[in-house]
């Protein structure tokens, strides 16, 4: 006699939402992304749908960065040259995405102009067919010159832009209504604030569907487990009914691993933890494995190795199961 | 005890004897309902009101433990399916496999790395136990392996063979060790589980899918024994979430009790990486003991983390005590920091203070556990709150100057602090991480008094 197995039913599901634009469409891209659309809680493919897998986003910087030897021997002769770098993510490394940060932007780390980020922004859309996500250096004044300068040169790419923020989404919110981008609505690991922002953003008329959750995560060790419950209640709002809970979620996973001990002190500084570029990876693709398991939808990355792991347990995870 | 007074009453021998304490049987009763009596006081109640009110206050996942002493292993009580609904209780064990045919140095090296602790943040994580397989088909090597293990690690023992001979011969040596029998099957349960029985051990039950796990489980507490942990059969990764999840909902939506037991997991890739990554899976959603291959500390590192943030109850943050702390050797000229005591910024600060190497004070004021930010934003990180501490934690007599550090993301209570405190306020650096550069800008002769 076999057991009476439970699944779940919700009201909602989340929302899809379509990353860059084909010719077709009006854009560059060889192919678009489509995010979300679940009906139920991660990978349970029993009770529910997950039509589209979760992507890994490669991060590239505008300049080159201060990351450790043991991620930056992957990217050597490119870490100067953005088209060139995101190039090679896609083509070597298998990015589903290209997550592209303006640092250089930043007053004090380049200064670069709302131009010359434009110009960037183009040359890595013309090095590669994916969707493209691009944030800004973090400088919320220059930022609000840059991302509408980069959203009308990119105007018909559909691209993910980022970050607003409560205190900061009017510029960035415009922008992307004018010119038909997404944006990433980024909470301190607040459900509320993430609510709140999601409510103001909606009130400019930007779509809902327009709109991927950031709720902030904290790296494995460093505070993973607030983002963890923080996502899973947000997935559960979302499969409920909570309209402003119910957008797909990103995670950026690579810069929170990379300011970690464990990501870059050499096994002499701690040798009770292992050679380093073995334990980083391990640390890398463990964040981003146990945040999937928390409804992420997006994981932005770093170190290959870690990417293509996480490839596979993506791949494994969107195999059917059933009883 | 989760049932009403009225509901125990029921159960009991209604003589109002008296000898439990209370004068009547329906006020002990409400001692019960309350958690304010223990059932043992009356001398009268029957085995069967002992079976019915124990079950029904018993969690819907049992509560079931091997090892021994310091260093038993407590699986199951897990009353949630969401971490943020409550808590999860006992964190999953997890388990290095050897083959039984393992000896001499290579059994040494895996012994010293099943021993290890690590440390990180101020928190030592350490594993759990070693799972023996019966690879050689012969009962003196299975037996052997394991005495030897015993010999080498205090830590839990899993014995893996379906062969109850086999078993039953190891088990005449380690059985005081309480080791988790591996497994009894469709062919093999019911000797298995006399075994068990016999030895006091818990058997985990395989069958092949969910179904049949719960069937044979059926069956094995027919033959009496409840001391049981679970493995479904299936080695997919996202059949084993689907199973696993399942197993918690039913347990504790429906408790429903054949599959209300502790759920063992193992990984099955080769490459130890990966393992890393299907155990990742298994400590996040449900598994109370995961078997991997690896003992490496660059690989299993990450997955103690993953271990102890999932199962880090929400309600209580980890703190650290807030009073002074002395990084380096400090004298009266040496720096004071201010923090917070939530476990992971003082040790943040701590690591960055000590590569700064400049020796210092820490300052970690009570915040009930939470970050620079989340404090300040919550009220709890006051210069108020920040210049009381540091008059009475009694710094002022250590040093001879009178200056603080102020984490650089609250700088905006810098002026305030100064005024609440009649100390000099430097503002920090934003992230833990500028100190060393912060700290050999400004400090490396000291603060002047």
């Amino acid at each position: 006699m076999a057991i009476e197995v439970l699944k779940e039913r919700y009201s909602s599901r989340i929302r899809e939402v379509v990353l860059g634009a084909t010719p077709e469409q009006g854009g560059t891209r060889t192919h678009t992304i489509t995010i979300g659309g679940d009906s139920t809680l991660p990978f349970l493919h029993f009770e529910g749908e997950v039509p589209h897998r979760p992507v890994v986003a490669v991060e590239v910087l505008d300049r080159v960065p201060e990351w450790s030897p043991t991620l930056t021997k992957y990217y050597e002769d490119v870490l100067d040259d953005p088209a060139a770098w995101a190039k090679k993510a896609v083509e070597q490394y298998a990015a589903d995405l290209i997550y592209l940060k303006l640092q250089s932007a930043d007053p004090e780390l380049g200064d670069s102009s709302p131009e010359q980020c434009a110009r960037t922004v183009k040359d890595v859309l013309g090095a590669v067919g994916v969707p493209l996500i691009v944030v800004g250096s973090g400088n919320e004044e220059k930022d609000n010159q840059v991302l509408p300068a980069v959203a009308e040169a990119a105007a018909g790419e559909n691209l993910l832009l980022g970050i607003a923020t409560q205190d900061n989404y009017k510029t960035l919110t415009a922008a992307c209504m004018v010119h038909k981008h997404n944006i990433i609505a980024q909470s301190p690991i607040d459900i509320n604030i993430c609510k709140q922002l999601n409510i103001l953003i909606s009130e400019m008329n930007l779509p809902l569907d327009r709109i991927v959750i950031d709720t902030s995560i904290g790296a494995l060790g460093y505070g993973i487990e607030y983002s963890y419950s923080i996502m899973e209640r947000t997935r559960l709002g979302g499969l409920t009914g909570d309209k402003m809970l119910g957008m797909p979620v990103f995670c950026n996973v690579g810069y929170e691993v990379g300011r970690t001990k464990e990501f870059n002190a050499g096994v002499a500084e701690f040798p009770g933890w292992g050679p380093q570029e073995e334990r980083g990876i391990v640390w890398e693709a463990m964040t981003a494995t146990a945040l999937l398991q928390a409804g992420g939808h997006i994981v932005v990355m770093r170190h290959p190795e870690a990417i293509k792991l996480v490839k596979k347990n993506i791949d494994a995870m969107m195999q059917k199961n059933g009883f | 005890m989760g049932l009403t007074g009225l509901e125990i009453y029921k159960h009991l021998p209604k003589k109002n004897c008296g000898k439990c304490g209370p004068p009547t049987c329906l006020a002990f009763a409400m001692s019960l309902a309350a958690g304010k009596a223990s059932l043992d006081s009356c001398p009268d109640v029957t085995d069967a009101a002992k079976e019915a009110l124990g079950a029904a206050s018993a969690p819907p996942i049992a509560a079931i433990k091997f090892g021994f002493g310091d260093y038993v292993n407590k699986l199951g009580e897990e009353t949630v399916i969401f971490r943020h609904e409550k808590t999860f209780v006992n964190p999953t064990s997890v388990v290095v496999e050897i083959p039984d045919t393992l000896r001499g140095a290579q059994l040494d090296e895996k012994m010293a790395d099943v021993n290890f602790v690590f440390e990180r943040v101020g928190l030592q994580y350490n594993l759990n136990g070693v799972a023996i397989r019966n690879v050689s088909g012969d009962a003196e090597t299975f037996a052997e392996a394991a005495r030897l293990v015993t010999e080498k690690t205090r830590h839990g023992l899993v014995l893996i063979s379906e062969d109850v001979a086999v078993m039953e011969r190891a088990l005449a040596d380690v059985s005081r060790r309480v080791p988790l029998l591996y497994a009894a099957t469709a062919d093999n349960y019911e000797k298995m589980i006399e075994l068990g029985k016999k030895h006091s051990c818990p058997v985990v039950v395989r069958g092949n899918g969910l179904d049949a796990t719960a069937q044979l489980v059926g069956k094995v507490t027919a033959q009496g024994c409840k001391n049981l942990v679970l493995d479904t059969g299936n080695r997919d990764l996202s059949q084993t979430l689907a199973d696993y999840t399942m197993i918690r909902r039913l347990a504790i939506k429906r408790k429903f009790r054949p599959l209300g037991y502790p759920i063992i997991a193992f990984t099955t890739a080769s490459d130890p990486r990966e393992e890393m990554m299907e155990a990742s899976v298994f400590v996040a959603k449900y598994a109370s003991v995961v078997v991997v291959k690896t003992s490496k500390r660059e690989h299993l590192l990450s997955l103690l983390a993953l271990r102890g943030n999932i199962y880090t109850d929400p309600q209580k943050p980890i703190q650290v005590e807030p009073k002074i702390y002395e990084v380096g050797q400090v004298t009266p000229a040496s720096p004071v920091y201010v923090t917070t005591n939530f476990s992971l910024t003082y040790f943040s600060v701590e690591g960055e203070v000590q590569a700064s190497r400049v020796p210092a004070y820490i300052l970690p004021v009570e915040t009930d556990g939470t970050s620079v930010l989340t404090a300040w934003a919550a009220g709890k990180y006051t210069a108020d709150k920040i210049a009381e501490f540091i008059k009475s934690s009694g710094i002022a007599d250590r040093v001879q100057h009178r200056e603080v550090v102020l984490p650089g993301y609250v700088a905006v209570l810098s002026g305030k602090l100064q005024e609440a405190s009649g100390w000099k306020v430097v503002v920090g650096p934003r992230e833990a991480s500028g100190i060393p550069a912060f700290a050999k800008g400004r400090y490396t002769q000291g603060v002047p008094a």
